[in-house]
C-alpha cells in the first residue's frame, strides 16, 4: 500500500495542485483514495473467494437440515455430543500434528544435508526430492495407494521377500491412520525442505565462523546459530503446514475414505461425507468451521512471535 | 599472549589458484602487525588460516610455540573481530560478548565481571541490554571488539573491522583500536587495505601484493626506505611519483636525465649506492612532499626545474599540482599561499636526499 502510494504520488502531478472546492473532489484526489481504488480488485477477489464463502459456510451452518430454520449453534452442540465427531476432532489433530512434526524434522534433515552438499550436485539433489511436492496429490496418492493395496501391494513383496508377514495398510485402523499420515508426509516434506535450504542460505557465513572461534561445536553452531536464525522461518511453515493439513481431503478420501469404521476421518473428510454425501449441508458446514477457531488462535499467537522476532532482529 | 609465527604458508584453492604463495612471518609477543595490501593480494586469505577458517595448502602455523595446522579454531585461543562485526542477531549485547564464555562453561558471576570490564574499557555499559540491530555501526564494532576481550585470548585478530563505518567514525574508532591494544597488550594480527590505518596503527605493517610479502617494517621505515616499487607506491597519499629516467655518469658525478630535458644531480652521498647502474634505465621516485614551490631552506640537496602544471587542487591546508612527464602524471605539494593555476609554468624544487631510484625490471629499489 506504501508503495502504491508512493508510485500515484509521483504519477500524479494533479496531487500537488493547488487545492480543489468541495469535499468529494478532495476526497478523490487524496493519495489514499487512489491507493484504495488500486486495490479494490484485489480486495474484490479475497471478498468473492474467502469472505463470502467463509460467512456463507457460516451461516448455512446455524440451518436446519432442510435448511428452512435457524438453529443457532445447535449444529455444532450436536456434533460435539456425537462419540465420531470426537473421534474424528482426535484423528484430525493426529493427523495434522504428527504429519507436521514429521515433515518439519524430515524437511529440516534433508535442507541440512542439501545445503552440506557441493554447490555442483546440490541442484540435481534438490530437484529430485521435490518432485514428491511436484507430482498432483490425486496422482501420486493413487500409486501409494496400489503400493498398500491388500492383493497388489509391493511393499508387502518387497515385507515377504525378507521374511516380515504381509500388513493390512487401509484395513487394520492403526496401521490406516499411519498409511496416511505417511502419505501426506512424503507429499509435504519437500516444501520444508526448500523453506528451510532458502532459510539456511539466508544465515551468514560468518556467524558460524564468528561462533566457530567462540567455540561452538557442530551441535551447539545449530542449537545457537542455525535454529535462532531459522525460527521465523520454521514457525511460518509449520503454521502454513499446520493449516493445510488440518484441511487435507485429497489423500485420505483417496486411501481410505475415512475408514476402516471411521479410524481416519478428519475434519475435511468428514464434512463430505455428511454434508455432501449424506446431504446435511447446515451439518458438514458446521464440521468444516470447527478447525477455524483452533487455527485463528494458533495463527495469532505464531505471527505476533514472528512480528516479534523480526522486530527484533531485522535492521 | 603469545606470539605468532608463519612457516613457508600456502594457499591453494581449486583449479590451481594460489592466493598465498609461501610466506614467513615472526609476530612476537605483544605486537601489533597489519597485514596491509590490494585486494586479492591474500592478506585476508593469510589471516582466515591463522584463525582456522582456512586449511593450509602447506606450511606451518605456530601460536604460542604450539603448531596449530590441525587444530580447529575454537581450540587456538583466539578471538576474531569481522569486517560485519557477525555479531549474533538474535542475543542481546550481554549475550553476544559472554557467548564464547558460556561456551567454555564459565561460572556466571566470571562471565559478568569479564563482560562488565569490557563494557567498561569500550564504553558500551549502557548497551547491555540491547539487541544488535538497536546499535549504530560504531556501536556494533565495539561489541565485536568486546566480544574479542572478554574471552581474554592469546590473539586478537581483526579482518578489516572500519571498511563498513563512515569516515569519521573510522579515525574515532582506529584511536579506540590503538588505545584497547595499549591496555590489554594482546598479540594482534589486523588485516586492512587501507595504508593510513596500517601506519596509524602498526608496530610492524607487512606489505603483502600477489600472495607474498613485499616487506616487513616499522611504518616509518616502510615509509622511508621502501624496498620496492610497489611498497614505495602503497605507502603514502598521495603516492609516490615515479618518472623514467636515465642515469648517466658525466664529468665524475651522477646524473639523472628525465623527461622534457630535464637534468638532475645525484647527492654525492647515493653517488656510490647508485654507480653501478650507471648508464641504465631507471625510475626516478620522488614522494609529493619532496616535490614542491622553491621554498628558503638551508637542505643541501635541492634542485629546481621547469614544470606546467595541468590540474591543480586547492585542499586547505595544501594544494596538490598535476602535471605529466613523458606519460608520468607527477604530483606535487604546494603551500597552499603560493599563486599556481593550470597551464602557467612553476619553478618546482625537488628534496633529492629522499629520492629513491628503482630498477623498472625488477621493481626493486636500488
Amino acid at each position: 500500500m506504501a508503495d502504491g502510494n508512493v508510485v500515484m504520488a509521483r504519477g500524479m502531478p494533479a496531487a500537488v495542485a493547488p487545492p480543489q472546492k468541495g469535499t468529494l473532489h478532495r476526497i478523490a484526489r487524496r493519495r489514499s483514495t487512489l491507493a484504495f481504488l488500486m486495490t479494490l480488485p484485489l480486495l474484490a477477489v479475497i471478498g468473492g473467494l474467502v469472505a463470502y464463502p467463509f460467512f456463507y459456510a457460516l451461516y448455512l451452518s446455524m440451518l436446519n437440515k432442510r435448511m428452512t430454520r435457524f438453529v443457532g449453534i445447535d449444529n455444532f452442540t450436536f456434533l460435539l455430543s456425537r462419540e465420531t465427531f470426537q473421534a474424528v476432532i482426535w484423528q484430525s489433530v493426529l493427523f495434522a500434528v504428527s504429519a507436521v512434526i514429521a515433515k518439519a524434522l524430515i524437511g529440516f534433515i534433508l535442507a541440512h544435508v542439501l545445503h552440506a552438499l557441493p554447490a555442483k550436485g546440490q541442484r540435481k539433489w534438490r530437484g529430485m526430492l521435490l518432485v514428491p511436492w511436484v507430482i498432483p496429490p490425486a496422482v501420486s496418492t493413487l500409486a501409494w495407494w496400489w503400493m498398500f493395496d491388500p492383493s497388489y501391494s509391493a511393499i508387502n513383496w518387497v515385507l515377504t521377500t525378507v521374511g516380515v508377514p504381509p500388513v493390512a495398510w487401509l484395513g487394520e485402523p492403526s496401521w490406516a491412520r499411519f498409511s496416511v499420515i505417511l502419505v501426506n508426509v512424503w507429499y509435504g516434506a519437500p516444501f520444508f525442505m526448500i523453506m528451510y535450504l532458502a532459510a539456511l542460505k539466508s544465515v551468514p557465513d560468518q556467524l558460524y565462523e564468528a561462533a566457530a572461534i567462540d567455540g561452538a561445536t557442530g551441535w551447539q553452531k545449530l542449537r545457537y546459530v542455525t535454529v535462532p536464525m531459522m525460527k521465523n522461518i520454521i514457525a511460518i511453515t509449520v503454521l502454513f503446514s499446520l493449516i493445510v493439513t488440518f484441511a487435507n481431503f485429497d489423500i485420505v478420501r483417496i486411501l481410505t475414505n475415512g475408514g476402516p469404521q471411521d479410524k481416519t476421518h478428519i475434519f475435511g473428510t468428514y464434512a463430505f461425507q455428511v454434508g455432501i454425501q449424506s446431504g446435511d449441508i447446515p451439518l458438514g458446514s458446521a464440521v468444516s468451521l470447527f478447525m477455524f477457531p483452533i487455527l485463528a488462535v494458533f495463527a495469532i499467537f505464531v505471527l505476533r512471535d514472528v512480528t516479534r522476532r523480526n522486530k527484533e532482529m531485522t535492521g | 599472549m603469545a606470539q605468532v609465527s608463519l612457516r613457508k604458508i600456502v594457499k591453494e584453492y581449486e583449479g590451481g589458484v594460489q592466493a598465498v604463495k609461501g610466506i614467513d612471518l615472526e609476530i612476537a609477543d605483544h605486537e601489533f602487525v597489519v597485514l596491509v595490501g590490494p585486494s586479492g593480494c591474500g592478506k585476508s586469505t593469510t589471516l582466515r588460516m591463522i584463525a582456522g577458517l582456512e586449511e593450509i595448502t602447506s606450511g606451518e602455523i605456530a601460536i604460542g610455540g604450539q603448531v596449530v595446522n590441525d587444530i580447529p579454531p575454537r581450540d587456538r585461543d583466539i578471538a576474531m573481530v569481522f569486517q560485519n562485526y557477525a555479531l549474533y542477531p538474535h542475543m542481546s549485547v550481554y549475550e553476544n560478548m559472554g557467548f564464547g564464555l558460556t561456551l567454555r562453561k564459565f561460572p556466571k558471576d566470571e562471565i559478568r565481571r569479564r563482560v562488565e570490564n569490557a563494557a567498561r574499557i569500550l564504553d558500551i555499559g549502557n548497551l547491555l541490554d540491547r539487541k544488535p540491530k538497536a546499535l549504530s555501526g560504531g556501536q556494533r564494532q565495539r561489541v565485536a571488539m568486546g566480544r574479542a576481550i572478554v574471552r581474554d585470548p592469546k590473539v586478537f585478530l581483526f579482518d578489516e573491522p572500519l571498511s563498513n563505518l563512515d569516515a569519521k567514525l573510522r579515525v574515532q574508532m582506529r584511536t579506540e583500536i590503538k588505545k584497547v591494544h595499549q591496555t590489554v597488550k594482546t598479540t594482534t594480527v589486523y588485516v586492512t587495505h587501507d595504508q593510513v590505518e596500517a601506519m596509524t596503527l602498526a608496530d610492524r605493517v607487512v606489505v603483502m601484493n600477489q600472495g607474498i610479502i613485499e616487506q616487513v617494517g616499522a611504518p616509518q621505515e616502510l615509509y622511508h626506505h621502501p624496498a620496492t616499487r610497489f611498497v614505495a607506491g602503497f605507502i603514502g597519499s598521495p603516492a609516490m611519483n615515479f618518472i623514467p629516467a636515465r642515469l648517466e655518469n658525466g664529468a665524475g658525478a651522477l646524473r639523472m636525465h628525465l623527461p622534457n630535458d630535464i637534468v638532475l644531480p645525484v647527492p654525492a652521498s647515493r653517488t656510490q649506492r647508485y654507480a653501478p647502474h650507471a648508464g641504465r634505465e631507471v625510475l626516478f621516485g620522488i614522494r609529493p612532499e619532496h616535490l614542491t614551490e622553491v621554498r628558503a631552506t638551508d637542505k643541501p640537496n635541492i634542485a629546481t626545474f621547469q614544470a606546467t602544471p595541468e590540474v591543480v587542487e586547492p585542499m586547505g591546508m595544501e594544494t596538490l599540482v598535476h602535471f605529466w612527464m613523458q606519460g608520468a602524471e607527477v604530483c606535487a605539494r604546494l603551500d597552499p599561499a603560493v599563486p599556481v593555476e593550470p597551464g602557467r609554468p612553476l619553478t618546482m624544487a625537488a628534496d633529492l636526499d629522499q629520492m629513491h631510484l628503482i630498477d623498472p625490471v625488477s621493481g626493486r629499489v636500488l
